[in-house]
């Protein structure tokens, strides 16, 4: 089996994000890691290649540091890394799509490609669907279980209020991940050493012939969330403190 | 006139899930300038239903100044395949030349969006807090909720989907009284690649957590999986769905689907109560969006009461009964 893995590399959550422009964040001391759902797909794949052989490739389109992110997830267990290079940091996701695309394709078909649910940082949950749309392949997100066998898969989501769909999907396919398909492993020391080793190809996006100032999706600005400054506390005894809550939310905020 | 799709929810009651109406809200444009059209899928309403009587259907959609309700019908399963129900929505789109077309981020919504971007390749915004259709912008968080960001689309439709509850449903001043209903029956097949073969129900129908109008959230200090149902008997008196915290749910005492922050659900109601919830950034990713947060906590040190409206010193397992009786 051959396997690719969309791995983004972004912001740990919990990191501060400092603003330093208009659309632009100071990145450098920044601490980044692996698109969360993305290693869930990644698990997946490699446990999928430990069982029935084959080889789990990694494809990133993003800056350079993402190299250190390639570096972690393959200690996880991929034998090599693509790195598509971008100057900037916010890429439209239908143009990293036709790089993912150009990239697998460069490569070679594969048999299944993971990625995660959606990133954690733009928070796009659509680079799958454009990704499945571009190579003709069927695709399924916020998957939660699969089981392989053959040319077919069978994955399960949620959709809401406990409730869980089941699908059928023919392979080769595009398949996102989400938390409950796996607890992703911790790579041990000699994994983490080997993948120092292994091949990064690096490819940059103006080589595929993309134009990454092409966006049709632009951000056009980034605000900090302003933080609530502190609650207004409720005092009295426990039956005062429900009542006066409840006038509150009835009265002075009419939600009740 | 633009015009504006919107694809319409239905609850498991056939009726039109509330959450639709602020979607509805925004497709009219600044100045209500935009044309309407409601879509409903076959199997989500019953046609014949529907065209033997569309007056509660037609009354409700006009009230938040929908024009047209076109219930979208094909030759094939569009209730299991997914890329069929796609492609059936982009014929919609198309045939009737719609400028916007939203809908809801819910997860039916999320993935049926996604797909229906890619067959057109328009550009999509996903789970807004606001929609500009005029001006082709929309706000959205990046950065699990730390940060907003505006978003330009360039394109011949705008695509966006809304987070439930985010956008304030109005109503309209003078409603039509000649809502058109019209059958569209979309000329697509399907690939036959993926297709749903089963739902596994989740136990009891209970309220879904991110289209809830009000949450009420049990922390670790919940202690126990049985001690949720006193939560369970303040939220049926509140209308409200339960939800947890990661620590609530790593501790077995509530099922993932129940949790609330950023490895959770991203939920946005007009009152999020957090029982026993010390306020990590990771809990607070997924419901910072809330209109009002009110924190029910013994320490009162506790990060939440730095990040909240309205906050509660005191032990939940007082407080909550408490506040059931008061609301009963
Ligand atoms: C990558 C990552 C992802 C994460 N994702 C999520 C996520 O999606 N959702 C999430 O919630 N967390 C998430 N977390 C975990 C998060 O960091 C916190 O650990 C978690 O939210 C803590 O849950 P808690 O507030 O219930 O528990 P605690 O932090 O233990 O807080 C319990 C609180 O209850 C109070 N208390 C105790 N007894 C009572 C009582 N009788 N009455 C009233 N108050 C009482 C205590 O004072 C305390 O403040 C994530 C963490 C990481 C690293
Ligand atoms: N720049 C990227 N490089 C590699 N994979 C990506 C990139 N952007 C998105 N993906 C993949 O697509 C999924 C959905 O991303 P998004 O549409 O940005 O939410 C992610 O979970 C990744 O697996």
């Amino acid at each position: 089996m051959k396997i690719f893995v969309c791995i983004k590399h972004v912001p740990d959550t919990a990191a501060a994000i400092k603003l330093s422009g208009d659309t632009t964040f100071e990145d450098s001391d920044c601490k980044f890691v692996i698109n969360p759902y993305d290693e869930y797909g990644l698990e997946e794949a490699v446990s999928l290649v430990e069982k029935n052989g084959g080889e789990v490739v990694l494809v990133t389109v993003g800056k350079a540091a993402a190299e250190a992110t390639l570096r972690g997830a393959m200690a996880m267990g991929a034998s090599r890394a693509i790195l598509v290079k971008t100057e900037g940091y916010f890429i439209d996701s239908s143009l990293t799509c036709k790089a993912l695309k150009a990239a697998i394709e460069k490569d070679g078909m594969p048999d299944i490609i993971f990625t995660g649910k959606g990133s954690v940082d733009t928070e796009g949950f659509q680079t799958q669907y454009r990704l499945a749309a571009a190579l003709k392949m069927p695709v399924v997100n916020e998957i939660s279980k699969l089981t392989v066998s053959g040319d077919k898969a069978v994955a399960e989501r949620e959709t809401g209020g406990g409730e869980r769909e089941v699908l059928e999907i023919s392979l080769p396919a595009v398949i996102g991940a989400t938390k409950g398909l796996n607890e992703p492993r911790y790579p041990k020391f000699p994994d983490i050493m080997k993948a120092k080793k292994k091949p990064v190809t690096m490819l940059s996006i103006s080589e595929l012939g993309i134009d990454e100032s092409a966006g049709k999706n632009r951000l056009i600005k980034l605000e900090s969330v302003p933080e609530r400054s502190g609650a207004k506390m409720i005092q009295g005894s426990v039956q005062e403190q429900v009542n006066e809550l409840i006038r509150i939310l009835k009265e002075d905020e009419r939600v009740l | 006139m633009p015009r504006t799709g919107v694809l319409i929810e239905m609850a498991d009651e056939g009726k039109i899930k509330n959450t639709n109406y602020g979607v509805l809200t925004a497709a009219r444009g600044k100045d209500s300038n935009n044309e309407i059209y409601a879509l409903l899928i076959d199997g989500s309403v019953e046609v014949d239903a529907v065209k033997a009587d569309s007056t509660a259907l037609k009354n409700d959609l006009a009230a938040y100044g929908v024009q047209k309700v076109v219930v979208i019908t094909v030759s094939g399963d569009l209730q299991n395949c997914p890329d069929l129900q796609a492609s059936a929505i982009a014929a919609a789109a198309k045939e009737y030349e719609f400028n916007s077309l939203l809908g809801l981020a819910s997860a039916s919504g999320r993935d049926m969006f996604a797909r229906v971007a890619a067959t057109l390749d328009e550009p999509m915004a996903s789970d807004c807090i606001l929609v500009d259709v005029d001006g082709r912008t929309a706000v959205k968080s990046h950065f699990s909720g730390k940060t907003f960001a505006t978003v330009q689309l360039d394109c011949t439709m705008m695509i966006a989907t809304v987070r439930p509850n985010a956008i304030d449903p109005v109503k309209i001043d003078t409603v039509s009284s000649d809502v058109e209903l019209i059958i569209f029956n979309a000329p697509v097949s399907d690939s036959g690649k993926v297709k749903r073969v089963d739902v596994k129900k989740g136990g009891v129908a209970k309220l879904e957590l991110t289209e809830a109008p009000i949450i009420i959230t049990g922390g670790r200090a919940i202690k126990a999986a049985e001690n949720f149902r006193m939560l369970e008997e303040c939220a049926e008196v509140l209308g409200a769905a339960v939800g947890a915290s990661r620590a609530a749910v790593d501790a077995g005492y509530a099922p993932h689907s129940m949790q609330v922050g950023q490895t959770g659900k991203t939920v946005s109601p007009k009152v999020y109560i957090a029982c026993g919830i010390s306020g990590a950034v990771q809990h607070f990713a997924g419901m910072k969006t809330s209109k009002i947060i009110v924190g029910i906590n013994t320490d009162k040190e506790a990060p939440i009461f730095s990040k909240c409206d309205y906050g509660i010193i005191g032990d939940i397992f007082e407080v909550i009964p408490a506040l059931t009786k008061a609301l009963k």
